[in-house]
């Protein structure tokens, strides 16, 4: 099984044309993922060498999904398209959307998240993120494949690099899914969409959760573990030396019912019953107690 | 988003944050009222202000940060004379870190009510907030906390936004009297408007006053701006000005470095926030050990790790006095750490070239990707003052110990 992609998986590229879609779709392609088509407005009917086999390039998100069943599609256009990308593959009905790129407004990505639920059709990861990985089945995104293989831990983080320090301390076990969920301020899909996929899926043993300062993302997901998640979890936080921000204006401190801070997150998740780590290493030791 | 320690997560996602009369300028253009102000930088122009406007005056500290009232970072002023004694007593006085270099003069307003008013983005949520108050003022967080029934919160739909209906249910649900229910509706439409038009996550205007005769006024206001959109608002670059910043921060933004000076002894830099901000803390724990060693800085170099940017990196930290030893924690995802390896070493011939020489343990950490070719470039590179750790727990350690024998 694993979460949201697996073999079966038929990957499109969209700004597939542009250098990071071009570098990524082959890195994609190395990794043994299926990446059956591409699509830049005004370059239909173009193709671009996945390193083993051309993969065809549509004018449009509908025209591509015709051709091939694509159902997972990998955003690498720029900011300022990002939108337009995203609405065209929630009107073409695709399930899973990854949007890699960085730098979107935020005003931008709760339109289009908005739109995406009021269609109700397709989950989008990120944007901002390094996206989803099922080891040895798919790569959606520029998550390094070599770093680990398959295995039986689901991975949840908003943070790319430690994403690939935590697959790296635990590739003795590897990983049923590994899924970044990107820092922006609104993103598609939370920590707690992906507990309650891994806890949903048969081939997940135990779950890390990595989160960090800012926001209540983890202490929502802290009590949606305690009410919902029976597979064992552990967690990492970082931030906690992190210096005091400044605060703008009273709206923020009284919307947020948290503190935001590293220690409150910690704590929130320890009482929930998750194991928290105080290094990545040290989080990776915890998970090994219990897949022993 | 605010509320908490937020430095490496705002550096993360850049925005800005406007002073007053910047937000002013927004609302007016936008067509929410507010009253006339000057910008002073002196006390003398604070004077011919007061004397332009004449009557009453406040004399007003612009510094991004809350409690300047409080502070005494505002002041009211009966005449020219007075409005330049406040000026000058307002002027360089430190609110929070945030040093007085400018201040708004307006006409003393008339305050019957004071309200509160706000937009902004709601994370959990992921989409906006609509809050308002009939309590408005200073202690509007006292009131949020202590009768939170005082403050509507009400959601607003990001594509449908605020349009008539959506201002009158807002003001309804925060109970609005009926004579200026009308005008505060139509406040709010407006106010909607810099969220929308001008890509701001935050706009909050505390108080919105009521004039004894009857008129509706943003006497403060804050907006946030999202920096992201930039791209499409040429005319917010002039609001990129930052009011304090410290000399090393201003040196690293000028080389587009993603770079935090905290107050310890050891230098960091490493690929990706996320990763850094766990470096601090690893740094922070084995430090315990060495009496209390603590991080000089947040620097994340992203995933490219180039030579000129390692490069540019360590020259910042390098210049900072308070360092003495400095840890590079790379993660090899994307980009190779033969490359990164590389890259620490062109940097040294870089430094060398400008004249830099490097004289501080450097410990280095290098994992992932081709990890074995990139320390094997780092040995024979044969620098003194690098030292390759393999693991990031044993490294923080090792660089601790070396910032604490210095």
């Amino acid at each position: 099984m694993s979460v949201w992609l697996n073999s079966n998986s038929r990957i499109l590229v969209q700004g597939i044309t542009g250098s990071e879609g071009t570098k990524h779709t082959r890195r994609m392609v190395a990794s043994g993922a299926s990446v059956v088509a591409g699509v830049t407005p005004g370059k239909g009917g173009q193709s671009v060498d996945g390193g083993s086999g051309d993969i065809p390039v549509f004018g449009s998100v509908a025209e591509a999904v015709d051709a091939t069943g694509a159902d997972v599609s990998v955003v690498f256009v720029p900011p300022r398209f990002a939108k337009a990308a995203v609405v065209e593959t929630v009107d073409a009905g695709i399930p899973l959307c990854v949007v890699i790129t960085e730098g979107i407004p935020v005003g931008d990505t709760a339109q289009f998240f908005q739109y995406a639920q009021n269609a109700g059709d397709t989950r989008i990861i990120g944007p901002n993120c390094p996206g989803i990985i099922s080891p040895g089945q798919s790569n959606a995104g520029i998550i390094p494949a070599d770093i680990t293989g398959p295995g039986p831990i689901g991975l949840v983080s908003k943070s790319g690099t430690l994403t690939y320090q935590m697959m790296y301390e635990l590739r003795d076990h590897g990983f049923s899914t590994g899924i970044g969920i990107g820092g922006d301020p609104v993103i598609g899909t939370t920590h707690i969409d992906a507990l309650a996929a891994f806890e949903a899926d048969p081939d997940t043993e135990a779950i890390v959760m990595i989160g960090e300062i800012g926001g209540d993302a983890e202490e929502r997901a802290a009590a949606y573990i305690a009410a919902n998640v029976t597979k064992p979890v552990v967690g990492y936080v970082a931030g906690f030396t992190a210096p005091e921000g400044k605060t703008m204006g009273h709206a923020g401190a009284i919307v947020s019912g948290s503190s935001g801070t590293a220690a409150a997150k910690a704590e929130a998740l320890e009482a929930a019953g998750v194991q928290v780590g105080k290094t990545p290493s040290a989080t990776a030791e915890l998970m090994r107690e219990i897949l022993r | 988003m605010v509320g908490g320690p937020d430095v490496p997560e705002s550096k993360v996602r850049p925005h800005v944050d406007l002073f007053e009369y910047q937000a002013k300028e927004l609302f007016a253009k936008h067509g929410v009222p507010v009253t006339a102000g000057t910008v002073a930088l002196t006390s003398g122009e604070a004077r011919a202000a007061a004397e332009e406007f004449g009557g009453m005056v406040v004399v007003k500290a612009q510094v991004k940060t809350g409690g300047r009232g409080k502070a005494g970072g505002v002041k009211l002023a009966d005449s020219p004379d007075d409005a330049e004694a406040k000026a000058a007593d307002i002027l360089g006085l430190d609110i929070k870190g945030h040093v007085v270099r400018r201040l708004l003069i307006t006409p003393a307003a008339d305050i019957e009510t004071e309200y509160y008013v706000s937009f902004l983005l709601d994370r959990a949520n992921r989409t906006y907030l609509a809050m308002a108050s009939v309590e408005g003022g200073i202690d509007i967080e006292e009131v949020a906390r202590t009768k939170p029934e005082a403050l509507a919160k009400v959601p607003v739909d990001a594509l449908t936004g605020v349009d008539e209906a959506k201002a009158k249910a807002i003001v309804a649900e925060a109970r609005f009297p009926a004579d200026v229910a009308d005008q505060v509706a139509d406040v709010l439409q407006h106010l909607w408007r810099v969220i929308v038009d001008e890509d701001a996550t935050l706009v909050e205007v505390n108080p919105l006053v009521k004039t004894p005769d009857g008129q509706i006024l943003a006497l403060d206001g804050k907006v946030t701006l999202d920096e992201n959109a930039a791209f499409r608002h040429a005319d917010h670059a002039e609001y990129a000005v930052e009011d304090e910043t410290d000399p090393l921060e201003a040196a690293a933004k000028a080389k587009d470095l993603n770079y935090v000076k905290l107050d310890g002894s050891v230098g960091i830099i490493g690929n990706g926030a996320g990763l850094v901000m766990s470096t601090l803390d690893v740094v922070a724990y084995a430090g315990e050990e060495f009496g209390g060693v603590k991080p000089a800085n947040f620097l994340d170099i992203g995933g490219g790790a180039s030579a000129e940017v390692m490069a540019n990196g360590l020259e910042i930290i390098l210049s900072d006095p308070q360092v003495k030893a400095v840890f590079v924690n790379v993660f090899g995802g994307i980009t190779s750490c033969d490359a990164v390896a590389n890259g620490i070493v062109q940097a040294f011939t870089m430094l060398a070239e400008r004249g830099d020489v490097v004289d501080l343990p450097i410990v280095c950490r290098l994992d992932g990707n081709n990890a074995a070719e990139g320390r094997r470039i780092l040995d024979e590179a044969e620098h003194d003052v690098v030292e390759l750790v393999d693991t990031m727990d044993a490294a923080a350690r090792r660089v601790a110990e070396l910032a604490a024998a210095k």
